[in-house]
């Protein structure tokens, strides 16, 4: 309503902003639009959803934004010191630092992506399942992700990999494995919840079938905390994968894999401590982003913090 | 009324902030509240909850409280710690919400519920806690208390539910209940006997009642004093047994669209409002 | 229209088991408005949820349009019969908006011409199109009702089960609304079951009144009788006494009824 802003502005914030929205695409932008508007009042949130774009941003444009892909080992140069040539110094086997790290959160981003593709639909599936169709499928379910969750995740995920044998998609596979057993449970927990509302009821005596009742109705409203958790533990996976790759079975060399990274880097803790502090800032401050982001979704998107 | 006043309250003003800029729920309200029973009415969005919230500083996270004045027993509300309220609601002052359902844990049962509300305020043994809870539901007037105790929320009728929730508020007796429509889906025989129930902790404790509700003829009948509200504001306070004589063409309006066992109508009136009314209460 | 004979239902098994419904029958004709009132928790929401086959599960007969129900619902009964609930603010789901709720029943049951339906039954319940693409959170309790109404409209039923429509609207909401089931009904000639514990409401929809108590039919009266006469049972007697408003030795002398 600021007659101040120029028109056009005004015109897509009123647009966003109408009491009555004319068709179901602007009441859907109107929502994200107050939810953005929402999440952008939470600096603490906003600093992480920067960290996350940045990290994204920096795995576009990786070839514009380093000279080499550091995976050529040029012996003259090694473990030299942050200098202006090399921002972060090289390693030990002359590779830049600066180079690795940002073609690193490729393979950052492929194995959070990888994860949450694999995770959040098994979890969200067998969640709501079991929870909406109760009686011995809710048991049986359950009794699997008990299962699944009495391990400790690091260790059966060093099972699978130790069966499937190292490498990169081999670890994805394995995190995955770990990692989706809690998101069952939450989408459970939800579904319970909501199970005996109303307007499932309202559904079912419409003549809905399970499955659209699952698609159409539960599974909405469980997403949110879904995709909250999912933000969430984006930091033990990333974490994760980083110990597999510190171990030797998750991406293998020369792949910039920041966890391997801080493993072959260890050795020069005392006299070059650049060469396994770099990596690990990344880890570090990739993990606080997300958790940061998703302290911040969690209050937008979840529907009990207040819809109006 | 001349005793010692609970609660007073002035100038009571509760703010929202919201994408679509201020809302202003409650503007300037004013009442005080004795060792009686007051009623208030009003139509749906009169701030009526609003104003019961405030006091208990249970508004939701965009809303802004200010008053001139609000004291309880002494106890100024309006700059008391977050550690004083804490312990003032729940034990002294009460609030029995509107909607039970979504105010009851839908995963633990409600006897449950019940006893953990004992426990909190007098740290009894479980055993105690769930003897009391027990009791409790009885005093509600919910039959086979000892199955219903083991029921989860969307086991309970309706009115079993809105029951629960009195049972957890009177649980530790407290000096003021603010009950936010607490018998709308109760029949009214119970309704009745629920009533009483409040009544008697009135007459007897010396308990000071705030009973919201929409139904006219129920406080016109039970409370001592009636406050109308409409858009945030008191439009009049009258004595309970004078509200079907009062004057204000909005009280009018909500008598008359009530429908009357007596009086059978074909089609009933709907309210008409008028902007004016928000005016002239200045 | 639809008849009822020796219902029951129960909840759980063994020692705790609920009886909630216990042999109630009776029959509603076709375009009549009938009646459900009693105690709270008496079984009212359960007879009309077993009719709906929300509760699948039960004893007796229920025969609408002559055709008994069996436990399974079948989808055409969507079509014949809907139900309103009491809660507006439960009955719609949160992230959905109004047109999405209303295109659902036709999605689901394969109707064409969706957009005009859908503005047609907004326009029925007295709602202009501006409301077509709202949240449920952005609405009132009374426009939410209305919705709800207008959902059950949508397949053209033939009869509206009604779960205590008004009893969390005030009171100018609650008579816009039962001017509109009341209009609705004329123009098309629908059936109504009502559950209402308010009698002064039930006996300006219904002609016929049912009253209940412990999962039993006590009595059944028309609504004139509800009005003015007497009514035989002590119990409903008891009902219209304390609808005539709060007084403190009348409640004193209020006696259980098995
Ligand atoms: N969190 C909120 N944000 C914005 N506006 C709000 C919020 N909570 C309440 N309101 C508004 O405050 C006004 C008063 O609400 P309140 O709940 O007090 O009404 P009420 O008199 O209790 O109505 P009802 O009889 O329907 O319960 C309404 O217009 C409502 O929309
Ligand atoms: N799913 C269930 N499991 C166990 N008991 C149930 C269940 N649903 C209902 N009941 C019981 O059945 C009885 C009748 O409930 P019902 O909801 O039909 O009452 P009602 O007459 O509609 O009451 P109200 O006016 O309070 O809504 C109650 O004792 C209730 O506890
Ligand atoms: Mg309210
Ligand atoms: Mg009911």
């Amino acid at each position: 309503m600021s007659a101040a802003a120029d028109p056009q502005g005004a015109g897509l914030r009123a647009w966003l902003r109408s009491p009555s929205p004319a068709s179901t695409w602007q009441a859907r932008a109107q929502r994200a639009y107050l939810g953005w508007v929402a999440f952008r009042a939470n600096p603490i949130a906003m600093a992480g959803l920067l960290i996350v774009v940045a990290l994204v941003l920096a795995a576009i444009f990786a070839p514009l934004l380093t000279g080499s892909r550091g995976l050529d080992p040029d012996l003259p140069n090694r473990l030299l010191p942050p200098s202006a040539e090399h921002w972060l110094g090289t390693d030990q086997l002359g590779r830049d630092i600066y180079d690795r790290l940002i073609w690193g959160s490729r393979v950052t981003l492929y194995i959070v992506g990888l994860v949450s593709i694999i995770v959040a639909p098994i979890g969200l599936a067998v969640g709501t399942l079991a929870g909406y169709a109760g009686g011995w499928v809710d048991t049986v379910l359950m009794r699997i992700v008990d299962i699944f969750l009495a391990f400790p995740r690091l260790i059966l995920a060093l099972a699978f990999v130790a069966a499937l044998g190292p490498g990169l998609e081999n670890a994805v596979l394995a995190i995955a494995l770990t990692t989706w057993s809690p998101y069952a449970r939450i989408a459970r927990a939800e579904v319970l919840t909501i199970r005996k509302a109303d307007y499932i009821v309202a559904a079912e005596a419409q003549g809905a079938s399970t499955w659209r009742i699952l698609r159409k109705h539960v599974v909405p409203l469980c997403l949110a905390s879904v995709i909250v958790r999912l933000t969430l533990d984006m930091a033990g996976i990333i974490l994760t994968a980083a110990g597999l790759g510190f171990l030797g079975l998750g991406a293998q060399p020369p792949l910039p894999e920041w966890g391997a990274m801080i493993s072959t880097g260890r050795d020069f803790l005392y006299d070059q401590w650049w060469v396994p502090t770099a990596p690990g800032a990344a880890i570090f401050l990739v993990s606080l982003g997300f958790c940061l982001l998703g302290d911040g979704l969690r209050d937008v998107l979840d529907p009990r913090s207040g819809e109006a | 009324m001349t005793e010692a006043r609970l609660l007073e309250v002035e100038d009571l003003r509760v703010t929202f902030r919201t994408p679509h800029g201020p809302v202003e729920a409650v503007r300037g309200v004013s009442f005080s509240l004795g060792r009686e029973r007051l009623g208030i009415v009003g139509e749906s969005g009169s701030g009526k909850s609003q104003t019961g919230r405030a006091l208990l500083r249970l508004s939701a996270r965009n809303g802004r409280v200010s008053a001139k004045k609000m004291v309880f027993d002494g106890i100024d509300l309006t700059n008391a710690s977050e550690r004083t309220m804490r312990r003032i609601r729940g034990a002294r002052i009460s609030m029995i919400m509107q909607d039970p359902r979504y105010s009851l844990n839908p995963v633990v049962k409600v006897g449950d519920q019940i006893a953990e509300a004992y426990r909190i305020h007098t740290g009894a043994s479980a055993r105690k806690a769930r003897d009391r809870a027990m009791e409790m539901l009885e005093t509600v007037r919910i039959r086979e208390a000892g199955k219903v105790y083991d029921l989860y929320p969307h086991q309970v009728s309706g009115g079993m539910g809105q029951r629960v929730m009195i049972a957890m508020m009177l649980i530790p007796e407290p000096d003021v209940l603010i009950a936010d429509e607490p018998t709308s889906a109760l029949d009214v025989t119970v309704q009745m006997q629920v009533l009483a129930l409040l009544d008697d902790m009135v007459r007897e404790r010396g308990m000071g009642l705030v009973l919201i509700s929409h139904d006219l003829n129920l406080v016109a009948s039970f409370c001592d004093r009636v406050m109308v509200m409409y858009g945030g504001r008191v439009m009049e306070v009258l004595e309970a047994g004078r509200l079907h004589e009062a004057q204000h063409p909005y009280t009018r309006g909500l008598l008359n669209c009530l429908p009357s066992l007596e009086h059978p109508q074909h089609m009933l009136p709907v309210l008409t409002r008028d902007a004016g009314w928000l005016e002239e209460a200045r | 229209m639809i008849e009822v004979e020796n219902l029951t239902v129960e909840f759980g098994r063994g020692a705790a088991t609920v009886r909630a419904v216990r042999g109630v029958s009776f029959t509603v004709a076709q375009g009549e408005s009938y009646g459900l009132v009693g105690e709270s928790g008496s079984g009212k929401s359960t007879v009309l949820r077993a009719i709906a086959r929300i509760n699948p599960e039960f004893g007796g007969t229920i025969r609408v349009n002559g055709t008994p129900l069996t436990s399974k619902r079948s989808r055409d009964e969507a079509r014949r019969m809907q139900m309103v609930f009491q809660d507006p603010y439960g009955a719609l789901h949160p992230r959905h908006t109004v047109d999405a709720i209303l295109r659902e029943p036709l999605e689901i049951h394969r109707v064409g011409d969706k957009d005009r339906r859908i503005k047609a039954a907004l326009s029925d319940v007295g709602l202009g199109p501006e409301f077509r693409f709202r949240y449920p959170h952005q609405i009132s309790g009374g426009q939410r009702q209305r919705i709800a109404v207008a959902r059950a409209l949508i397949l053209e039923p033939e009869i509206l089960l009604l779960d205590e429509p008004t009893s969390a609207l005030d009171v100018s909401v609650q008579a816009e609304v039962l001017n509109l089931l009341k209009r609705l009904q004329r123009e098309r000639g629908l059936t109504y079951l009502m559950v209402s514990h308010n009698l002064a409401v039930v006996a300006h929809i219904c002609e016929r009144v049912a009253v209940m108590n412990r999962g039993r039919v006590v009595e059944e009266l028309t609504a004139s009788t509800l009005r003015g006469g007497e009514p035989a049972e002590a119990y409903t007697r008891q009902l219209v006494s304390a609808t005539e408003g709060y007084d403190r030795e009348a409640v004193r002398g209020y006696v259980t009824y098995e």
